[in-house]
């Protein structure tokens, strides 16, 4: 053992002293705590670190291997570029509840038993609700209730999961399971909640549009991601998945065409990504299961770089309808060009991350002959390019001009933008070190020419279908109703129909039940209180008779 | 954030120009036909009959995005409201 430092205590508790710091120190903690983070995962040797008997279990709070350290790594490395882009960001909270957010799901990655997966799961949904609230808006306090409530849903199936798993086996281990049992059940749906499955998709697109310019970057990182990890390390290999997924992959797409607002539009790609990777884990095979952990690294990257470009457009401008957007990329080249790297990269385009990690999904699905699942992935492809690659920046950064010219960022929300640029690039370019820290060895070629031929035709004339049919693609001030619908609307107006049927009902029993009760209380206070005949205090004297009158009986009864 | 000036041509940026937007449709429809003709010699693994068809990945990619927009627009019909909605 060479270091017993779980490596998530350092974000967890580095975050909370977070909100005492100020200026150059509050800076420097920021940008050092990930890092030393990162150090800690690399420094783990393989297998558990640390164990702990709690009750009759050993618990093993930190385990090493291929899968979690790539999980730990790359959400060290997006605290790190989320606390640079959020170094500006005045309110001091949100940071403190995104690096306890980052931390909690290091704390995930790493977990090497269900009991320490759960408190940590619990710790995200709290820290996560605290950066949708810190907005501080009326309406990211509402979203945060509805999110929490969600989430808080999901805790209660996974740990019903966990407990029913634990009484079958009697292990707390965490490793591959079927979904075949009551417990197994629940901890995968459990799992699937905060992976953004249907039905309760809607909690993503509801809550983290609501968050500020810089919280959403952070929330589009962590909790889906870590249900890809728990459904990687829990589940591989189920079946279901692939259903679940390529249903993700087009509602995401079906939504996101439909959406006005820019940074809704990428938390409904956010479904349709992690769709992909869901269904990757469905497949199972080893190909699936590196191209599934090699998208969520990428995802993580090139997400955040287009969160944080529209975080920029909607720090400098206020703005985030696609309707009051268009010709910033007059003004804002820098956001543009990484925004649209982000773009790219989401799209798959040779010499992007995506390009190298998500063709791994299509080609497992190839390699096991489902051609279904083949087709529908193909085609999602298609429809990426079309929801995020090109209606994103088309709508923000070109299309008509809002004759809005803010300048780029500050130098800091710039740097991140910047290093996530590289980082798409770079791993699209040389994939070699990705592909070396993935949970398998990695024996697939992503740069064949008829490959990149393939998805330069593909995307190309996606992008040829979305010019053709702009006219349809026009922006309205519209939103799209989806499930949250039934505890947003249906649910409330049945509350309000019952209050309106049985509240006068209720109200008239509760009433004559009061009145009923009230007699009873008159006529036990009647005979009971102060003044009832059974509570009369008697004299001494009284007592001193009456117990005469009974010696007097006692001695008659006697001599008779 | 200054206003725009005006919609003469030449005070519009060179990439929203109108000749520009036509050079840049014609570069375009002809980077497509490259690619798909492409086809003709680049014969990557079919895994399956229909990947095998001539200009497969243009045809399903046009065609795919074509019926998602539209249905996207079908579900609109039914699902879409105003953003005010859900406020208050």
């Amino acid at each position: 053992m060479t270091t017993s430092i779980p490596p998530a205590l350092i974000l967890v508790l580095g975050g909370l002293v977070l909100p005492f710091l100020g200026g150059r120190a509050r800076a420097a903690w920021i940008l050092v705590l990930p890092l030393v983070t990162l150090a800690l995962v690399w420094a783990l040797p393989d297998g558990p670190a640390l164990t702990v008997a709690y009750l009759d279990y050993e618990l093993t709070p930190v385990k090493a291997d291929n899968l979690s350290r790539l999980f730990a790594t790359i959400f060290s490395i997006m605290a790190f570029a989320g606390g640079l882009f959020a170094l500006n960001q005045r309110r001091v909270y949100e940071l403190a509840a995104a690096f306890v957010y980052a931390g909690s799901a290091v704390g995930v990655a790493m977990a090497g038993d269900l009991i320490t997966v759960f408190v940590f799961w619990e710790m995200m949904a709290v820290a996560s609700t605290l950066v949708v609230w810190s907005a501080g808006t009326r309406s990211s306090y509402r979203a945060s209730i509805r999110y929490v409530m969600v989430h808080l849903f999901g805790g209660v199936i996974l740990m019903v999961g966990i407990i029913a798993h634990v009484a079958d086996t009697g292990s707390v281990a965490f490793g591959p399971m079927r979904p075949e049992t009551f417990g197994t059940w629940l901890m995968l749906i459990g799992f699937l909640v905060n992976a953004g499955a249907p039905p309760l998709s809607a909690w993503l697109p509801d809550a983290y549009p609501e968050a500020s310019w810089s919280g959403t970057v952070f929330l589009s990182a962590f909790t889906t991601k870590a249900a890809v990890y728990v459904l990687l390390r829990g589940f591989p290999g189920a079946e279901i998945l692939i259903y679940v997924g390529l249903y993700m992959i087009f509602y995401g797409i079906i939504y996101a065409l439909l959406e006005n607002d820019m940074r809704r539009i990428l938390a409904y790609s956010i479904v349709n990504q992690v769709g992909f990777m869901v269904t990757g884990i469905g497949i199972g095979t080893e190909m699936a299961l590196n191209g599934a952990a090699a998208h969520a690294f990428a995802h993580i990257i090139y997400k955040a770089l287009l969160l944080m470009s529209a975080g920029s457009v909607m720090f400098m401008t206020g703005k985030r309808k696609c309707s009051d957007l268009g010709g910033l990329f007059q003004s804002m080249p820098l956001t543009t060009i990484c925004g649209g790297i982000g773009a790219l990269s989401i799209s798959a385009f040779p010499l992007t991350s995506g390009f190298i990690s998500k063709s791994m999904i299509n080609q497992a699905a190839a390699d096991e002959h489902m051609a279904l699942a083949w087709l529908l992935l193909t085609a999602a492809s298609a429809g990426v390019f079309l929801h995020a690659g090109i209606k994103f920046p088309w709508f923000v950064f070109f299309q008509k001009d809002s004759g809005l010219r803010p300048p780029d960022p500050p130098w800091n929300m710039r740097a991140a933008m910047i290093l996530f640029a590289v980082l798409c690039i770079g791993i699209g370019v040389l994939p070699g070190p990705l592909y070396a820290i993935l949970p398998y060895p990695v024996d697939y070629a992503p740069y064949t020419v008829a490959h990149v031929v393939h998805m330069l035709q593909l995307l190309l004339f996606a992008g040829l279908a979305f010019f053709l049919m702009l006219s349809l693609m026009k922006r309205t001030l519209t939103i799209t109703l989806d499930f949250d619908w039934f505890y947003r609307t249906f649910g409330v107006s049945v509350v309000r129909f019952l209050l309106r049927v049985f509240g006068p009902v209720d109200r008239k029993a509760r009433r004559t039940g009061l009145v009923a009760f009230g007699r009873v209380v008159h006529q036990i206070y009647r005979h009971h209180g102060p003044a009832g005949a059974l509570a009369r205090t008697a004299s001494a004297g009284n007592m001193v008779f009456w117990v005469i009158v009974m010696l007097a009986g006692y001695l008659v009864i006697y001599f008779i | 954030m200054s206003e725009q000036t005006g919609r003469d041509a030449k005070e519009l940026h060179w990439l929203v120009r109108p000749s520009t937007i036509r050079k840049l449709w014609w570069w375009s429809c002809g980077s497509l036909a490259v690619l798909t003709l492409a086809d003709l010699v680049v014969h990557g693994h079919s895994y399956f009959w229909i990947d095998g068809t001539f200009g497969f990945y243009s045809w399903y990619g046009l065609l795919t995005c074509a019926a998602m927009v539209l249905f996207a627009k079908g579900l609109g019909v039914f699902l879409k409201r105003d953003d005010t909605y859900y406020d208050d």
